[in-house]
C-alpha cells in the first residue's frame, strides 16, 4: 500500500490513555492532496490522531509516518487549526497579527516585523480572502471571518499538511459551503493534503475524496459511498445504523455522529 | 515649580518610578492578555507576608516580598493547570498570607509607619540603594521579557497551536509568573500592595481599548503608566497628599472614560 505519494500512514496504532484506549490498532494511509473528511462521535480519538499526527502525543503502540518521518513537535510541514473557539473580543489584536503569529510567533525576541513580513502576511490573507479586514480588530470579526483568519494562519509556512479540527462548527450552511470551496481550491491550487474534523459531511460531499470514521477506538476509511453505508457503520458502531440517502444529503440514523 | 527636582531623593523617586512603570505597563499587556490579573492582585498580597517577614528578620523588605511572590508566582505556574480556574485557591492562598503578614507586621515592635508603606508604598521616602536594587531587576525583567515575547504572546493567545509549533508553552507560563512576581515585587515601592493594580493593570487595561496591535498596546501601556507615575510624584511632591492617592486616581479618571467609550459588543 505504501508508495511515494503516501503522506501521512499509520500502521496498528494504539493509544491509551488513562487506561482506556482511545486507539485500538487503527492502520490508514493519506496520499498527497487528499482531503480526508474525519468523521464520528465525541470522544472517538479524532482530536487525539491530530496530536499524534504533530507529535504532541506518542502512540502506546504502532508506527506513525508522516512524511516519511516520526512526527516531531515544531513541524513547518503541518499547518494546524485547532478546534475553533472564538477569539476573545478584548485582545489587542489586528487580523493579521493572528496570521504572522503562524509565521513567527514561535521565535524569540520582540519582532518589529518588515515590509517582507507584511508582504507574506497580505498574500495568504488575499489566498483566503480574508485581505479586506486585515487590520480589524479580530473580536470584531464574524466567526467565518476568524476561520478564515486560522486557515491563512495554518498555511503561511507553505505546509504540506492541513489539520483543521472543527472549522465547520459555529458556521452556518452557507458559511461552512464558502469555508469548504475555500480549502477545495487550496487543495487543488497547492498540492496540499487536507485533513478536516467535521460532525456533518453533508457540506463535505462535493470535497472529500476519502472518509476517515472513527468510532469506540476503530475506523474505517475509504470513499464517502463505501463508508457511510449502513452495512459499514453498524459494523462499526457495534449496533444497528441506518444511514438514509435523500436529495443528495446523507442522513446516520440511530447513532450519534 | 521644576526646582523640586534638585532634591535627590525627588530624583530617587522619579528614577525608580519610571523603572517600576516600564515594568508594570509591559508585564501588565500580558496580565490583561491572558487573563491573569487576579494572579497578579493575590502575588502583591502575597509579597505583604513576604515584606513583614523580612522586617521581623531586620533584612529590607523588597527581599523579603521577591522571595515570597517568586516562589507564589513559581507554584502558581507550576500547579495551576488552568490558571483562569483556579482563583479560588489562589484567594484562599492569599488570604492566608494576608493573615500571616499581620502576624509578622504585629510580632514586629518597630514603627507602624513600615507596615503603612509595604500597604501604600513609600517612594518619596525610597533609598539609593533601593533604587539600585529596582534598576538591576528592572532591566532584568524587561530583558527576559523582550527575549521571550513573541512565542509568550503566541502560547497566550493560541496555546494549542504554539504548542504544535514547538513553543514551550507550559515553561513559558512558569517563566512569566516569576517575571509577574518581580514586577510586583518593585511595584510595592511605589504604589503598596493594596494598589498594586493602578500601575500593574490600569495603564495596561486602558492601552487595549486604545491600540488594536500587540507592540502599539505595550508602547501604549508603558506610556501610561510612565505619565501616571511622573505626574503622580510631581503632584505629590508639590502639594500635600499621597503619590499614591495621585496615581490610583488619574488611573482611574484615564480608565473610565475610555472604558465607556470603547464598549465592544
Amino acid at each position: 500500500m505504501d508508495n511515494n505519494n503516501t503522506v501521512i500512514s499509520l500502521d496498528g496504532v494504539t493509544v491509551e490513555l488513562g487506561g482506556r484506549a482511545i486507539f485500538n490498532a487503527v492502520s490508514f494511509f493519506v496520499e498527497k492532496g487528499e482531503f480526508v473528511a474525519i468523521l464520528g462521535p465525541n470522544g472517538a480519538g479524532k482530536t487525539t490522531l491530530f496530536k499524534l499526527l504533530l507529535g504532541l502525543l506518542k502512540p502506546t503502540k504502532g508506527e506513525i509516518r508522516v512524511l516519511g518521518a516520526v512526527p516531531h513537535r515544531g513541524d513547518g510541514n503541518i499547518g494546524y487549526a485547532p478546534q475553533h473557539r472564538v477569539l476573545e473580543t478584548d485582545l489587542a489584536l489586528r487580523a493579521r497579527d493572528v496570521v504572522g503569529f503562524g509565521l513567527d510567533g514561535n521565535k524569540w525576541g520582540i519582532g518589529f516585523g518588515s515590509a517582507k513580513r507584511d508582504a507574506m502576511i497580505d498574500a495568504v490573507l488575499k489566498e483566503v480572502d480574508a485581505y479586506q479586514f486585515a487590520n480589524a480588530a479580530i473580536g470584531h470579526l464574524s466567526g467565518g471571518e476568524q476561520q478564515r483568519l486560522l486557515i491563512a494562519q495554518a498555511l503561511i509556512t507553505n505546509p504540506q499538511i492541513l489539520l483543521l479540527d472543527e472549522p465547520l462548527s459555529n458556521l452556518d450552511i452557507s458559511h461552512a459551503q464558502e469555508i469548504i470551496s475555500l480549502l477545495t481550491e487550496i487543495s487543488k491550487h497547492r498540492g496540499v493534503t487536507i485533513m478536516l474534523v467535521s460532525h456533518d459531511i453533508n457540506p463535505l460531499l462535493p470535497a472529500a475524496n476519502r472518509v476517515l470514521y472513527m468510532a469506540h477506538g476503530h475506523s474505517a476509511m475509504g470513499a464517502p459511498d463505501e463508508i457511510i453505508t449502513s452495512a459499514t457503520l453498524s459494523k462499526l458502531y457495534d449496533t444497528k445504523v441506518e444511514v438514509i440517502r435523500s436529495g443528495g444529503h446523507v442522513f446516520v440514523v440511530g447513532a450519534e455522529i | 515649580m521644576f526646582s523640586i527636582l534638585q532634591y535627590p531623593f525627588i530624583q530617587n523617586a522619579f528614577l525608580a518610578g519610571s523603572v517600576v512603570a516600564i515594568v508594570g505597563g509591559f508585564v501588565g499587556y500580558f496580565l490583561v492578555t491572558r487573563g491573569l490579573t487576579f494572579a497578579g492582585h493575590a502575588l502583591s498580597h502575597i509579597g505583604f507576608a513576604g515584606a513583614a517577614a523580612a522586617l521581623l528578620i531586620g533584612i529590607d523588605p523588597i527581599f523579603g516580598m521577591l522571595v515570597f511572590t517568586v516562589v507564589a508566582g513559581a507554584g502558581i505556574g507550576v500547579f495551576g493547570k488552568e490558571l483562569r480556574e483556579e482563583d479560588i485557591n489562589i484567594g484562599i492562598v492569599m488570604t492566608l498570607m494576608l493573615g500571616l503578614g499581620a502576624l509578622f507586621i504585629s510580632l514586629y515592635n518597630g514603627y507602624a509607619e513600615q507596615a503603612y508603606s509595604i500597604l501604600f508604598g513609600t517612594i518619596l521616602g525610597i533609598s539609593h540603594t533601593d533604587v539600585l536594587v529596582t534598576l538591576i531587576f528592572g532591566i532584568a525583567t524587561i530583558a527576559v521579557l523582550a527575549a521571550i515575547f513573541r512565542p509568550l504572546l503566541f502560547s497566550s493567545i493560541d496555546p494549542e497551536v504554539a504548542e504544535a509549533r514547538g513553543v514551550p508553552v507550559r515553561a513559558l507560563g512558569i517563566i512569566f509568573l516569576i517575571l509577574v512576581a518581580i514586577a510586583v515585587s518593585m511595584s510595592v515601592e511605589v504604589v503598596g500592595v493594596l494598589l498594586i493594580f493602578t500601575l500593574l493593570v490600569g495603564p495596561a487595561a486602558t492601552a487595549t481599548r486604545l491600540v488594536h496591535f500587540p507592540l502599539g498596546a505595550v508602547a501604549a501601556s508603558i506610556a501610561l503608566a510612565l505619565a501616571y507615575t511622573w505626574l503622580g510624584i510631581f503632584l505629590a511632591a508639590t502639594g500635600t497628599w499621597p503619590v499614591t492617592f495621585y496615581i490610583a486616581t488619574i488611573s482611574f479618571a484615564v480608565y473610565l472614560p475610555v472604558r465607556l467609550l470603547t464598549i465592544r459588543s
